[in-house]
């Protein structure tokens, strides 16, 4: 496992995006792809390849894990499994917003802002 | 989805096993809420591109982890790691070389177009199956042969180039105006010759090698159109040829035209042409060789004297090849085989020790619920890492050995003295590696995994297997075998160097510097011109300090082959075969004396005689023989050189031919005795200087003298005797060079075998020596059975090596210059250094038998 979050950083967007999605919830692979597909308005859309090959990698380096609660019976599909963000997931996350942050805040002090359409 | 389901087998079946179903579960809801063909088209399209990149990536993650895991894995091991390095590096860098170099003279087509289609053409006499043409046979060939799409000639000129800085000698050759287009390579630069170039009364024209060009001109594209003064007549440069460009030689510098007057078709038996001819598409060998046959035997009917016994052959260019060169090569292959065998015996013996080693480690990550595949994989990658770390350090051998082989490469094929690196070779090279590593390294390990388990946890690595142990017995019994192959070859061909180096020449090599002033025609047309020359040069370096003599001679023995004329002895007028001909060399006096010729009987040439006076010779022991075998061949007379000549001296032979080939008896005559314009190739040019220090310190002086003599005289060739008689040798002592090397290699590598091979089996069984001190056994009779294994395993090897090796040198039979093939010297002793090797690789193992410490191995047990 890796110690330190910085050294991990910058994160792949891929990687980022899954963490984000696994904050609020634990989820299983699917729901990860329809909730970051949601939540960038479309923008985003994680194909099952892309996201079963961050997750393995995820897995290895302790960002996440498995969980072995399930929803209820009724709710549940036998083939799913689900995610659950680890602490030392969240401490990555919260670095890499920090980074985003310094970097806009350089952007601004650059003076260059975001175009506002 | 049973395609999806089919798809997803291109990921890794691991990844497949943990995420293949959710994956599939996904793609199934996709493709459910998917509306439409297009749609669902998309979806597919998507999917195939999507599993084909990302399973890439997850196999490219796998291999990387196993690389990096692999890499520790061997360096832990650094031992090992480093001698399966060098195994391979030698058996496939020796192999990748070897068979470059034969490819590049053997196989590859030569570098014109349709090589396939071009010949070279000779006059075949009795007794010469290559004779160069004669310009009137030449010309009639050409006139009535239907075979060839172009029929051309040509002959070596080298020629003096004055007016461009120092006075310089170059290598050239005069052609056909047709050769160029024959050949099929169009010039670099400017043009080539057409057949307007080489008519009587056409302006000289030259075209430039590229080496000339860029050495003496500095690649100046201006230099089309300009003269230059090549003997002291002007010539135009016409063109450059490629840079790849060599024919006949690789010598060559510079080529002009003939311009045949009409007077050089008049003598038949003036043979100076070498014929090359491209065939008419559809036209073999075989039916332009019986086209040249008639043409031949009508000549014959044509010019009964002149062609009496005058056949046509007809060789394929690339068949220019002596069978001698041929024949190294492959034998140099054949031993690089050897090697190959031997490293990769060696290899396997290595890999499999380390697979039976790890034997325990490798139950115990079984039992623990490693996965076996896993295992292997991971045991590949080990193999493929070193596999393609030797491919690359044997890539470095191929091009550093390239160069130092490019000497194996024959003059008489028209290309570039070294090979380029391969890339067919290389790709060959490193399949070979891989499938080495693989076949040796894997194999082993598929066993070993098969048996891994509780199994192997219990027997651990004392067992090992028995069939492991036959398999490495018969592979050290291998290497010791192909080791005495190797052994007895280059034993055989080290006693043919030592006796073709022992062949005496017949002249002094010791103390002798040689160099050429090749006088230029017409300003040296004139005999007495020449004289002149020849008395200031030769008064002048035999005042040198340390000279003790010098002489002037047309060319020296075992540098020009030619020059052979026919005998007429008695008026009876015979044509020329081999046993009626003999070397002709104009010499200045003390020609003899200066080599150390004896002369038998009658004396040296001297000044007194010149034209006005009769002709005289001075003949070889063997000419004397040969024409008045019971009588005194003094005063007796006989027409040679287009006179009548009376033998004034007879001297010892020389081997004008070179040291292993047959010489016809030499004939040398007076150098006051050319007639002004007459056999202006056999004027003395050949400067021969005793010393009774290093020769090579005249040299300056020498230099000064000559430019004092002729300012615009170039020098060339400047080179000692012993240096011209070890060129005779070169190619065979870089053969043996090669050959003793890898000799020393597979003998090195034969002891390591037995060497490891033992102390395996000593270490499996130090409980059982233990056990045998413990009950009494002596230390003499433990040494003796660790011994007696090593001793067995050599006579097993050394007994089949020893009836290979005979075939070996029955195949190897005409380069042996006639030492028997079972030499039972060389075969003794090539069996005793092999059991010498193989005992020394005996003794380590065996000592550390005796050692063993019964308490210890019992308490440890």
């Amino acid at each position: 496992m890796t110690e330190s979050p910085d050294s991990l950083l910058p994160l792949q967007p891929t990687t980022f995006h899954v963490l984000l999605s696994l904050t609020d919830e634990d989820r299983h692979g699917y729901a990860i792809i329809l909730d970051v597909s949601r939540r960038t308005n479309g923008e985003l859309k994680l194909s099952a390849g892309t996201l079963y090959r961050s997750i393995q990698r995820m897995l290895e380096l302790g960002l996440i894990e498995e969980t072995k609660t399930r929803p209820a019976p009724e709710m549940d599909d036998e083939r799913r499994r689900y995610y659950r963000i680890t602490p030392f997931g969240r401490l990555v996350a919260q670095a890499e917003v920090g980074r985003l942050r310094n970097l806009l805040k350089m952007a601004r002090l650059c003076g260059v802002t975001p175009r506002t359409t | 989805m049973t395609l999806y389901r089919l798809l997803l087998h291109l990921y890794p079946s691991s990844y497949r096993a943990e995420y293949g179903d959710e994956m599939s579960a996904i793609f199934a809801l996709e493709l459910r809420r998917s509306q439409g063909l297009a749609s669902r088209c998309g979806l597919w399209l998507a999917a195939f591109a999507e599993v084909l990149f990302n399973a890439g990536a997850v196999h490219w993650e796998i291999a990387k982890r196993d690389f990096r895991y692999s890499i520790r894995s061997l360096l832990r091991s650094p031992g090992f790691a480093l001698t399966a390095f060098f195994l391979v590096t030698i058996g496939i860098g020796a192999n990748a070389a070897i068979f470059t170099l034969a490819d590049f003279v053997l196989v590859r087509p030569l570098p014109f177009p349709e090589p396939d289609r071009l010949v070279k053409v000779w006059e075949k006499h009795a007794g010469y199956s290559r004779m160069e043409l004669s310009p009137a046979n030449y010309r009639d060939l050409k006139a009535t042969s239907a075979s060839f799409a172009a029929l051309a000639a040509y002959d070596d000129s080298a020629m003096n180039l004055v007016g461009e800085g120092a006075p310089q000698r170059l290598e050239g050759s005069s052609l056909t105006g047709n050769l160029f287009s024959t050949l099929g390579r169009p010039a670099w630069i400017g043009r080539y010759f057409s057949e307007r170039d080489d008519q009587a009364g056409a302006p000289g024209t030259v075209v430039l090698s590229y080496g000339l060009w860029q050495t003496n001109f500095g690649g100046d594209g201006n230099v089309m159109g300009k003269s230059i003064f090549l003997d002291n007549q002007p010539y135009v440069v016409i063109g450059v040829m490629p840079p790849d460009f060599h024919f006949p030689t690789r010598e060559t510098q510079f080529w002009k035209t003939f311009r045949f007057q009409e007077g050089a078709y008049t003598d038949r038996n003036d043979n100076y042409l070498t014929g090359i001819g491209r065939l008419k598409p559809g036209i073999s060998l075989a039916q332009a060789r019986s086209e040249l046959a008639t043409i031949a035997a009508r000549l014959r009917q044509q010019y009964p004297k002149e062609n009496e016994g005058v056949n046509a052959s007809v060789i394929a260019l690339r068949d220019e090849l002596s069978t001698q060169s041929r024949l190294l090569l492959i034998a140099l292959c054949g031993a690089a085989l050897c090697v190959l065998v031997i490293a990769c015996a060696n290899l396997a013996n290595l890999l499999l020790a380390r697979s039976l080693a790890r034997q325990k480690e490798l139950s115990i990550r079984v039992s623990l619920g490693a996965n076996r595949r896993h295992i292997l994989r991971r045991l590949l990658s080990e193999s493929l890492l070193l596999g393609l770390a030797g491919g690359a350090g044997a890539i470095g051998v191929a091009a550093a050995a390239l160069p130092l082989l490019s000497r194996l490469v024959p003059n008489a094929l028209p290309i570039q003295q070294v090979p380029p690196v391969d890339v067919r070779m290389l790709v060959l090279a490193l399949c070979l590696t891989v499938t080495t590593v693989i076949t040796f390294g894997v194999a082993p390990a598929i066993r070993v995994c098969r048996n891994a388990g509780f199994g192997g946890l219990r027997e651990g690595v004392r067992t090992g297997g028995t069939g492991g142990h036959r398999a490495r017995a018969a592979l050290v019994i291998a290497e010791v075998g192909v080791s005495v192959v190797l052994l007895i070859s280059s034993g055989l061909l080290i006693r043919a160097l030592w006796k073709v180096q022992s062949t005496d020449p017949g002249f002094r090599t010791i103390g002798i510097l040689t160099l050429r002033t090749a006088l230029p025609i017409p300003k040296y047309e004139r005999t007495n011109i020449r004289e002149q020359f020849y008395t200031k040069v030769l008064t002048d370096v035999r005042s040198l300090p340390s000279v003790t003599d010098a002489a002037y001679i047309s060319a020296l023995p075992m540098t020009w082959r030619g020059g052979i004329w026919p005998v007429v002895v008695n008026g009876r007028s015979q044509n020329r075969t081999e046993s009626n001909s003999a070397s002709l060399r104009f010499v200045t006096p003390g020609f003899f004396s200066t080599l150390g010729i004896g002369i038998k009987s009658g004396r040296d040439v001297s000044e007194t005689d010149t034209s006005d006076r009769p002709y005289v010779a001075v003949v070889s022991e063997s000419f004397a023989q040969r024409y008045w075998p019971d009588e005194t061949p003094m005063g007796r007379h006989f027409e040679f050189g287009l006179h009548d000549r009376q033998v004034i001296g007879v001297v010892g032979d020389i081997r004008v031919r070179g040291l292993e080939r047959t010489s016809e008896p030499q004939v040398y005559l007076p150098y006051k005795q050319v007639p002004d314009g007459w056999l202006i190739g056999y004027t003395p040019k050949d400067l021969v200087v005793h010393s009774s220090q290093q020769p090579q310190l005249l040299v300056p002086a020498i230099r000064r003298i000559i430019a004092t003599a002729d300012s615009e005289q170039p020098i060339s060739d400047v080179r000692t005797m012993g240096e011209i008689v070890a060129g005779e040798t070169e190619s065979r002592t870089i053969q043996m060079r090669v050959l003793i090397t890898f000799t020393a290699v597979a003998i090195i590598l034969a002891g390591l075998g037995i060497y490891g091979l033992l102390s395996f089996m000593v270490s499996l069984r130090q409980q059982e020596f233990g056990i045998r001190i413990a009950l009494g056994a002596r230390h003499g009779d433990i040494f003796k059975m660790v011994l007696g294994q090593g001793a067995r395993l050599a006579a097993a090897g050394v007994l089949p090596g020893l009836a290979l090796a005979y075939v070996a040198a029955r195949l190897l039979e005409s380069l042996l210059a006639g030492v028997r093939p079972a030499d039972a010297l060389t075969f003794s002793t090539a069996a005793g250094v092999c059991v010498v090797t193989t005992m020394l690789g005996t003794l380590v193992p065996a000592f550390r038998a005796v050692r063993v410490d019964p308490t210890t191995v019992m308490r440890a047990e």
